[in-house]
Order: structure tokens, then sequence, then C-alpha cells
């Protein structure tokens, strides 16, 4: 193909998706208007639920299925990560070197990873009662983990991460999601129905019935998930060489 | 006064991602992505997001400059020892 025509078949393109995007534009209703069909649906769902976070109550329980997919696809992405990032025949091990590090990087580390790691479990905990959730609360609880790379070293890190659990709890997450909504066919409902438990009390950790289970069960997978992710990117930055003269 | 706020995240986050495509540097790249990061999240807030302002700061501010950096780190490292055997 041509350089022109190229250039030819983007300009037609282009124009293309701006006619649809400004023709969608002009149909939208006005920024900050008083009409939200889809939204007030969804409150008085989650409410007629008892979970007091109607983000929740749409991510793990009206939507449960599209929260299945997407912990699928985070799951896959990471394997397929860790296959790629594998050590592979040419290379080698070397061990890390105890890096020194500065007082106060030191002291900061050592002081905000509680902290961070108690904020990401809060997070995962009360994701049916606040904003926040299991990928939120995940992600933040399994950074923090890694603060202790920054102020101690890789060892130390390494030490307190042991990959092979985390690469079975990250699997064994995703199978309890789905024995959590096989168990809802078994009791003669719908795949991942949210009618096996009862409801609870309003805005109390224990509402919303299977919510806060499977915000757990994602919680954990994604936790899980970045801490095997970060150990591949981290082994081929830190400890994996390639073979000399290779 | 809402309006204010919005227009002045909406000023954030457009000149932190303008600079963030004019940085060249990956490694320095990955400082203005994650201020970036931090500017959306601050963005999502003030348009009554915080579930999604959340993750925006958890995954656009720490996570993906830190794989980042360590991709970057790699890369130099695999350079530096290439010139060592040749």
């Amino acid at each position: 193909m041509s350089r022109r025509l190229r250039l030819w078949l983007l300009a037609v393109g282009g124009a293309g998706v701006t006619a649809l995007l400004v023709a969608a534009g002009l149909d939208l209703p006005s920024f900050g208007g008083p009409s939200h069909p889809y939204g007030d649906r969804a409150v008085r769902a989650s409410l007629a639920r008892h979970t007091a976070n109607t983000i929740a109550s749409v991510n793990f329980d009206q939507r449960a299925y599209d929260t299945l997919g997407e912990m699928g696809i985070l799951f896959a992405a990471v394997l397929g990560c860790v296959v790629l990032l594998r050590q592979a025949r040419d290379e080698h091990r070397a061990e890390p070197e105890p890096a020194e590090v500065a007082r106060p990087v030191r002291r900061y580390a050592l002081i905000v990873l509680p902290v961070a790691l108690v904020t990401g479990i809060y997070v995962v905990a009360h994701g049916q009662l606040s904003p926040g959730g299991g990928f939120q609360g995940g992600v933040v609880a399994a950074t923090a983990l890694h603060l202790l790379y920054l102020g101690a070293d890789y060892r130390a890190l390494e030490r307190v991460r042991p990959i092979g659990l985390f690469e079975a709890s990250d699997a064994l997450a995703v199978c309890a999601y789905l024995v959590l909504g096989l168990t809802g066919v078994l009791a003669g409902t719908a795949f991942l129905a949210n009618t096996l438990l009862p409801y609870g009390t309003f805005n109390t950790l224990a509402s919303g019935g299977i919510v806060p289970l499977l915000n757990a069960a994602v919680g954990v997978e994604v936790a899980s998930a970045v801490v095997v992710l970060l150990a591949g990117f981290l082994d081929q930055a830190v400890e994996i060489e390639e073979q000399q003269g290779s | 006064m809402a309006d204010a706020v919005i227009v002045v995240a909406l000023l954030l986050v457009a000149g932190s991602a303008t600079a963030a495509v004019a940085v060249r540097d990956p490694a320095r790249q990955a400082l203005v992505l994650s201020v970036l990061g931090v500017a959306l999240a601050v963005l999502f807030t003030v348009l009554q997001a915080p579930d999604v302002g959340l993750s925006q700061l958890a995954v656009g501010s720490a996570l993906t400059p830190l794989l980042i950096m360590l991709a970057v780190r790699k890369v130099r490292r695999c350079g530096r020892t290439g010139d060592e055997t040749r």
C-alpha cells in the first residue's frame, strides 16, 4: 500500500469517527443535569439488597458476571507476564547485593508500610460500605508490601514474599469467585445471583448478602496478581542477567 | 464554585498530560505519569466518582510508573552488559 493511499484511508476513517462522535455528542444530556435513568434504578436495586455502596452492588451483584470477566482478564494477563518474564536458558540469576539506603528513605518507608497495608485491607473489607473495594484495596495492599524494597533491599522483600504462595492464592481466589457463583446454581437460583445469604442490617460490615464475599475474593486475587506481576518485573530488573559471552 | 474546581482539575489533567508527552526521557516520563495519575484521581473525585478515583490513584500513580521504571532499568542493564561483551 503506497503512502498516499494510506493517508487517504486514515483521512476517511478519521472523518467517519469524527462525524459519528459529533452526532452522538449532540444527543447527550447536558453536563450535570438531573436525569439519571440508570443511576436511579441501580441505587434502588442496591438499597433493596441493603448494600450501602451502590458501586459495589453494581460490581458484585447486579453485574457480577462482568466482574468475573474482568477478573479473568487480569488473571490471564498476569499469567502471560509470568510466562514471558521467566528465566530463559541463556540467563542466569545474580544474587543482588545489599544496597545502601538513605536513612530518611528507610525511616519513611518503614513507617508508611504498615499504614498503607492496613489501609489496603480496610478498603477491601469496607468495599460494600464506602468507596473502594477488592480491586482498589488489593492494589494498595500489594504495592504497600513493595515499600520494603525501598526501605531495605530486594532480599528482605523476597523473604516476606514467597512467590509460590501468592501464585496459589491468586488461582484459589479466582476459583472461590466461580464456586460462590455456582453455589447460587446449586441452591436453585442463577449463577452469581445474590439470594444465598441474608441481606443483613444496612450499613454494617455483614450486609449485602454475597457482595462482601465476592469482594474479598477479588481483593485476594488482585493483591496476589499484583505481587506476582511486580515479582516478575523485579526479578528481571534486579536479579536475572544474560549469560556473558553467549 | 463547584464548576471552578472542575475547571481547575481539568486544566491540571491537561497540563500534566501534555508534560507527560513532552518529556522524552522514559524514567522522567514515569514520574510525570504518576503526577498525571494524581491529577486524574482529583478530577474523578471532584466529579463525584471516588471509586474510580481510588482505582486511578492506586494503578495510575503507583503501579504503572513502577512497572515502567523497572522495565527502563532492565533495558539499560541489558544495554550495558551488551556493550561490555562487544
